[in-house]
């Protein structure tokens, strides 16, 4: 089923980009095929299949990454603030909520 | 003598690191201007360090000892950039080195500038870089390859021995065949993620470029291994790569998927590639037939995963924190969507709205589960073959360096560059691309070798095994002098 100009700007709403109209006609077309492209995998029967989620090998799952509830230095609000483009009074400032 | 050798060898018959830095800065600024390999080239912070090592005894064995690398700019080096080859980055610098980068310090190594790449790491040609494209030196209006395209470079037209790059579909691999040098992705959890921005982090890896086997050996020796700050490493022992690299590879067992050698696939690189495997022949290895029914679903699945995992990734980048804000919002919500539609480029946009449209509510089983699904066959495929050889051989790319413009209207086309590479990053196993030829437009042919999980050093012992004998002796048009 092909992708619509509706749709794709609901997920560009939901994916917080802004597009313009331009890029919805654009995007729209390109979005479609390779949905449609991605749909061959709908011919293969998975149904007794586990999903092979987050990549981990044997060995990566065996390995145990808890670590000792420790005390350590962290960045630092200096540092963390650092590159903001707003910071302010220790914080990161932003245009009103509402 | 390899690259990291030759520069050893200078500093042992006493040549300074600073004059050989000095040299190798030169280098990368003179050829910059026809290729657009570096973004950053750090003359004063090279010099500095090469002036340290220089007048430093460790008194510990420093592998890479004044050795320059390269470093895409999608891994954090403390002060210098990090841009992603993007405009929301842009002149951001991280306030902390990346593992893989205090691990290559410790070593001896000198970072002389980050490298250009398509946009989060998202392409296959390099021509996705907010900074402009990258060439390649064998025929400069032809592409280099993606998404380390400058990585590829930077070691291709002969500035640096080594370079670091990252791979989520093949990123390394792919221009390393385009480019005519070796590259190296290792098994997922081998090298630490830690400082590497993350686009996919199921696929993600840092990985290495260098002009043969052997240097990447010395490079991947030194920064494999557990880390602490990234839970997905391994605790595997590192081997020592290059002393089980002795060229002697009788009766070690290859793998030929023939159906991979039909459809899409240019003629000359599938004429090459079986050159390269009657070549392992006569080096006295053993071809056998392996069967690998689900890679032809590799870019359909790595499509639906990867454009997942990035949707969720690059939602930090929404002008808060770091990097880009646009001037023009009058409110939050409208910051976040006008910083990231004026910040992001097309293609990174296209794989947000992917990602996100493939795990919206409706959508999750049908896409995003069912690919996972896909994903489990294929490593199923991987590992019944592995059980009757050590390593399986493929062309890396379906064809020799495309001219530019040539796939930036046809997103599908491009994201099918990945074709023979993006198996091994869903499987998580390891895999290299070697120079096994030129074509008759004298554009460089790679061969590509996977293994098993932490068969690294099958793949180096095969990769350099085949250079000592066919080495690729020809260089680039654009080269240093």
């Amino acid at each position: 089923m092909p992708i619509t100009e509706k749709e794709v700007a609901h997920i560009a709403k939901l994916a917080h980009l802004e597009i313009t109209e331009e890029e919805l006609k654009s995007f729209t077309p390109q979005m479609a095929q390779i949905v449609s492209y991605v749909e061959q995998l709908n011919s293969l029967d998975t149904s007794d299949v586990e999903p092979a989620l987050g990549g981990l090998t044997p060995e990566g799952e065996a390995t145990d990454s808890a670590r000792d509830d420790l005390e350590h230095e962290s960045l630092g609000q200096a540092s963390a603030l650092d590159q903001a483009p707003d910071p302010n009074s220790g914080h990161f400032r932003v245009p009103k909520v509402l | 003598m390899t690259n990291i050798e030759s520069v050893k060898n200078k500093i042992s018959s006493g040549a300074s690191i600073r004059s050989i830095t000095e040299r190798t800065l030169e280098s990368a600024t003179k050829l910059n201007d026809k290729l657009n390999t570096f973004l950053q080239i750090d003359n004063e912070g090279a010099l500095k360090r090469a002036d340290e090592l220089d007048s430093s005894n460790t008194g510990e064995e420093q592998t890479l000892r004044g050795v320059s690398i390269a470093i895409k700019d999608n891994i954090c080096v403390k002060g210098l950039q990090a841009s992603c080859g993007s405009k929301i980055l842009g002149k951001y610098h991280p306030p902390y080195n990346a593992t893989a980068i205090e691990k290559l310090k410790n070593a001896g190594g000198i970072f002389i500038g980050k490298t250009n790449c398509d946009e989060f790491a998202m392409g296959s040609s390099n021509e996705n870089s907010a900074f402009g494209i990258v060439r390649n030196p064998w025929d400069t209006e032809r592409v280099p390859g993606g998404s380390s395209g400058g990585s590829a470079v930077a070691v291709a037209s002969g500035v640096v021995p080594v370079s670091l790059g990252s791979e989520t579909g093949g990123s390394v691999r792919q221009p390393a065949s385009l480019c005519g040098i070796a590259g190296l992705k290792p098994t997922y959890g081998r090298i630490s993620r830690y400082g590497l921005v993350a686009f996919a982090s199921s696929l993600d890896q840092i990985s290495i470029f260098g002009s043969n086997s052997r240097d990447i050996a010395a490079v991947l020796k030194v920064i494999a291994g557990r880390d602490p700050r990234d839970a997905t490493t391994a605790d595997v022992p590192v081997p020592d790569y290059i002393s089980e690299m002795n060229g002697d590879i009788k009766g070690m067992k290859i793998g030929v998927p023939r159906e991979l050698f039909g459809n899409g696939l240019d003629e000359e690189v599938k004429g090459s590639v079986e050159r390269a495997i009657e070549n392992y022949r006569d080096l006295g290895a053993d071809i056998v037939d392996v069967e690998l029914p689900h890679s032809k679903y590799c870019i359909a699945v790595y499509y639906i995963i990867a454009t997942a995992e990035a949707s969720s990734n690059l939602a930090r980048f929404d002008g808060v924190r770091y990097g880009y804000r646009t001037p023009q919002a009058k409110d939050l919500r409208e910051t976040y969507r006008v910083t990231r539609d004026e910040g992001f480029g097309a293609e990174v946009k296209r794989r947000i709205m992917l990602g996100t449209y493939v795990l919206s509510s409706g959508y999750y089983d049908a896409y995003y589960l069912k690919a996972q699904k896909v994903r489990a066959l294929i490593k199923r495929d991987f590992e019944r073959a592995f059980t009757i050889c050590d390593a399986i051989i493929t062309p890396t790319s379906p064809t020799t360096a495309f001219k530019i413009g040539d796939k930036v209207d046809d997103p599908l086309a491009m994201y099918l560059s990945d074709i023979y590479t993006c198996t091994a990053n869903l499987a998580g196993i390891p895999g290299i691309s070697v120079p096994c030829g030129l074509s008759s437009e004298g554009l460089p042919i790679g061969l590509q070798l996977v293994g098993k999980n932490w068969s690294e050093n099958t793949l180096l012992k095969l990769g350099d095994a085949y250079e000592r004998e066919f080495p690729l002796n020809e260089k680039p048009k654009v080269f240093v002098d």
